[in-house]
């Protein structure tokens, strides 16, 4: 197992009460990382608490990009032990790993103990007294640090860069932490080493959160106006737009509730500027009859969902898959719409500027789908590649005489005229309507208008973004999957590949319209079909049996959120079924 | 359409399209829109250039019967809609319009924030205290002992909500009320209404004559207001909650300052991609 994708990272677990500062220790973490010339991402996961309570970051690191977590943690930091039987399951331990934990936080929880973990007693609250100024965090930082061989050299550069604001003091005394935290652990060596390049790579590289990524694609995409009602996990999306757009001399408004975000973005589409919005399930469930409307009248716009554990409030701050129903089928009527998902932290980037560019392109609705661990976790990635798409929307140009805006046309698609052209003047409606927009009860307007709004979804030159497939190209299994669930489904794919097996890995980024002759193709001469999904009700799997030809042999491996599939699991299904 | 040149003056009559309204006969809405496009006409906004919005219900079928730009959505998000469309294209003149049930219950909402963001729209709601597209069911402005529908065969029992006074407290910057038996009167506040920077709201009663006949009376009982209009929230707000609701006129005018969108810094993609790098 040594080339094996999984043997050169190393994860680390940091867990704490709210003061601890968990979050600001991993991202200092995976800074350090970062500047010694490796990727990483660093994950989060937290309580119900709006300030302090518990909270957790989940750090995994290597010389290639790192697009999830690992089946178990190397090191687990517990700085108390707040509340951490929350967090016990979606912090896997084994033999292997090794915990440090501080004495005076009491007894060591036996789900902790059970684990066969070896356990490091630090005593991290006594030396960070000894600090003027100086803070648990760092201490933990440090012995960290020494426990995967970072470079002090490294580790002090990081610390100059992220504190050059707080001042000297700060900097002192962190430092002083750092060095408490590498002396204490200092005996017990380099436990799990990160594996250092020689140099570090020479692509330009990113730090960036599928959230922020999310915003990064909308601007590429052409989307100038977006309007906004904050929900966890999503509101990162909106919080990013604000000011960049406003740089850029697009506008960000605030809205009173999701209905009227969704309307608001609509009227700014109407208006000719493409427009956005971001939210999360309930969220998303509050503007499905305006979503409607933008579809019925034409009028392009994107939604991008960040889904958290549902229905109804659900978990909001962990992660699920299970919006997908919604998101493929929650509108009334017979709606055909685009439904894409982001398959990784920084593709969030691209789905989201694609996706625009589709629903501009159509003017339909562009449904993206991201989720909590994409949306709030931060990756060290090289800087994804400019693509061209933009949003190219058909406009009808003045002069306009008898102007038809829902004319039948053969693409479907209709030229659309913007509010100041001079003769291109219609409403745009959610009643069925004839050609001209007059509202329509009548039989052919309805089937016509029907037949356009599919026949433009279905005719659109989709290309190679549809899906992204890796692996074998005879393969004997074919994993289908979406989202989230790719990073870890492609490395097992990777792993079971090490193995002798031949795996294909098909990764559906457009989920409606459906490609099914694609897809076939993708799947052609395969005996065994895998489904991965983070659902409870099997929601990808009945998608995939409602729209494609599948082999005989499916079998499916799906569980609601909060804990993110494992590679390990992947892998053990495909060793279990050869 | 007919087709103006663009040079020359528009009548009323060609800022309305060709369209037959849905309307029973001697429904108000008849003379709210002619009220509208008089006002378009009097302030001679370019077709092009202007944006009828609305929502759902008998009033709210209006953008059809106009020759400008329009869009017809949900039920009670009509402000929402025209928000965006004013701020995305804010040299649009944008107009919406709408009934009571539309705006103050399922769009409630939407009117408060409408009123206190300020963005510059003028919101013309026609208020004939029913909803007249479902057949005849109370709305939020039913007086509470009205008995006329099936679904509350014994009244509401709900005080009616009071437009005006909410928009005031809400901070709505003009405020008036006509009665669409006065369509001259209407056209005058409707065009006063577009010219005031920021959210002007009118209120037009506009009569049900098929689900609340006994609104033929409205001729009688409206009156002008017996006052000047004032400036003094204060002042407005004792006149709004003493109101008998048939009080016609200007009856608010504020100052406040309107919606006003950052202006940009001129950045350009790669700057904002900039914090990204390592």
């Amino acid at each position: 197992m040594s080339n094996s994708p999984q043997s050169d990272t190393v994860s680390i677990a940091l867990t704490g009460a709210g003061g601890a500062g968990v979050v600001t220790a991993g991202q200092m973490l995976l800074e350090a990382a970062a500047t010694a010339g490796l990727y990483g991402l660093m994950a989060r996961s937290s309580g119900p608490q709006i300030r302090g309570g518990e909270s957790a970051a989940f750090v995994r690191m290597g010389p290639r990009t790192v697009t999830n977590l690992a089946d178990a943690f190397d090191i687990h930091i517990a700085f108390d032990w707040l509340n951490v039987e929350r967090f016990a399951a979606e912090i896997p331990l084994d033999p292997h790993s090794v915990v440090i934990c501080d004495p005076s936080a009491g007894a060591v929880p036996e789900v902790i103990e059970n684990s066969g973990a070896r356990i490091v007693p630090v005593p991290l609250k006594d030396l960070t007294k000894e600090i003027p100024g100086g803070r648990v965090n760092m201490v933990g930082l440090g012995a960290l640090a020494n426990l995967i061989g970072l470079p002090e050299g490294t580790m002090a550069s990081t610390l100059k860069k992220i504190l050059r604001r707080k001042g000297e003091e700060a900097l002192k005394a962190s430092n002083a932490g750092v060095q408490a935290g590498r002396q204490a652990v200092a005996e017990m060596g380099v436990v799990r080493a990160l594996t250092l390049p020689d140099k570090p790579p020479q692509t330009e590289r990113w730090s960036i959160t599928g959230n922020e990524a999310a915003g990064m694609g909308a601007v590429r995409g052409g989307v100038r106006f977006v309007a906004a009602y904050p929900i966890t996990p999503a509101t990162e999306v909106l919080e990013w737009l604000a000011p960049n757009l406003e740089k850029i001399g697009g506008l960000l408004v605030q809205a009173e509730d999701e209905l009227a975000s969704i309307n608001m973005a609509i009227g700014g589409s109407f208006g000719g500027v493409p427009s956005l919005t971001a939210t999360s399930g309930p969220g998303l469930a509050l503007m499905m009859e305006s979503i409607g409307l933008a579809l019925t009248s034409e009028t392009p716009v994107v939604v991008v969902d960040v889904m958290r554990g549902g229905p109804s409030t659900g978990i909001p701050t962990k992660s699920e898959q299970s919006d997908l129903n919604i998101a493929l089928y929650g509108l009334h009527g017979d709606a055909p719409h685009i439904v894409t998902a982001a398959n990784s932290v920084a593709d969030c980037l691209f789905t989201t500027q694609w996706t625009v560019h589709l629903a501009e392109a159509m003017q339909t609705v562009g449904l993206v789908l991201s989720d909590q661990s994409l949306g709030q976790t931060r990756t060290i990635v090289d800087r994804p590649a400019d693509e061209p798409f933009q949003a190219q929307r058909l406009v009808a140009e003045a002069p306009l005489e008898n102007y038809r805006r829902y004319a039948v046309t053969d693409s479907g698609v209709s030229p659309m005229a913007i509010p100041g052209t001079p003769g291109g003047e219609y409403v745009a409606d959610g009643l069925e309507h004839s050609p001209i927009g007059r509202p329509s009860s009548q039989t052919e307007d309805h089937m016509a208008q029907l037949d356009k709004r599919l026949r433009k979804i279905l005719l659109h030159e989709y290309g190679d973004h549809w899906a992204e497939i890796t692996g074998a190209d005879a393969p004997e299994t074919v994993i289908v999957t979406f989202g989230s669930s790719t990073g870890p489904v492609r490395e097992a794919a990777e792993e079971a590949t090490a193995w002798g097996l031949k795996v294909k890995v098909v990764s559906l980024r457009l989920l409606m319209p459906a490609q099914t002759t694609k897809f076939e193709e993708a799947i052609a001469g395969a005996d065994r079909l895998l489904v991965v999904e983070q659902t409870h009700s099997r929601q990808f799997y009945r998608y995939l049996r409602a729209y494609y030809d599948l082999p005989r042999d499916v079998r499916v491996l799906n569980r609601p959120g909060p804990l993110p599939i494992r590679p390990g699991e992947v892998l053990s299904m495909l060793k279990e079924w050869s | 359409m007919d087709g103006a040149q663009t040079d020359e003056k528009l009548t009323a009559k060609q800022y309305k399209s060709d369209y037959r309204p849905v309307w029973c006969p001697g429904c108000g809405d008849f003379s709210v829109l002619s009220a509208i496009t008089k006002a378009m006409a009097e302030l001679q906004l370019k077709r092009e250039d202007t944006a009828v919005i609305s929502g759902i219900g008998c009033s709210s079928r209006i953008p059809a019967y106009t020759s400008v730009y329009g869009f017809h959505g949900v039920h009670g998000r009509a402000l929402a809609l025209a928000t965006g469309v004013k701020l995305a294209r804010p040299e649009l003149t944008v107009i919406v319009t709408g009934g009571d049930g539309d705006g103050f219950s399922i769009g409630g909402n939407h009117f408060l924030h409408a009123c206190r963001r300020n963005v510059d729209l003028t919101y013309v709601v026609m208020d004939n205290q029913v909803y007249g597209m479902t057949k005849g069911q109370a709305s939020p402005t039913t007086a509470s002992e009205w008995e006329g529908s099936k679904l509350t065969p014994h009244g509401t029992g709900v005080n009616p909500f009071q437009p005006l006074a909410v928009a005031l407290a809400a901070g709505a910057n003009f405020i008036g009320r006509q009665f669409s038996g006065d369509p001259n009167a209407c056209a005058k506040l409707i065009a006063e209404a577009i010219q005031h920077p920021g959210f002007s709201f009118v209120q037009i009663l506009s009569p049900c004559v098929t689900f609340r006949p006994e609104q033929r009376e409205w001729k009688q009982t409206v009156h002008t207001a017996p006052v000047e209009p004032t400036s003094d929230p204060g002042r407005a707000g004792k006149r709004l909650m003493s109101d008998d609701g048939l009080n016609m006129g200007v009856l608010y005018v504020g100052g406040r300052p309107v919606f006003q969108p950052p202006e940009g810094t001129g950045a350009t993609l790669a700057d904002i991609e900039q914090k990204f790098t390592l």
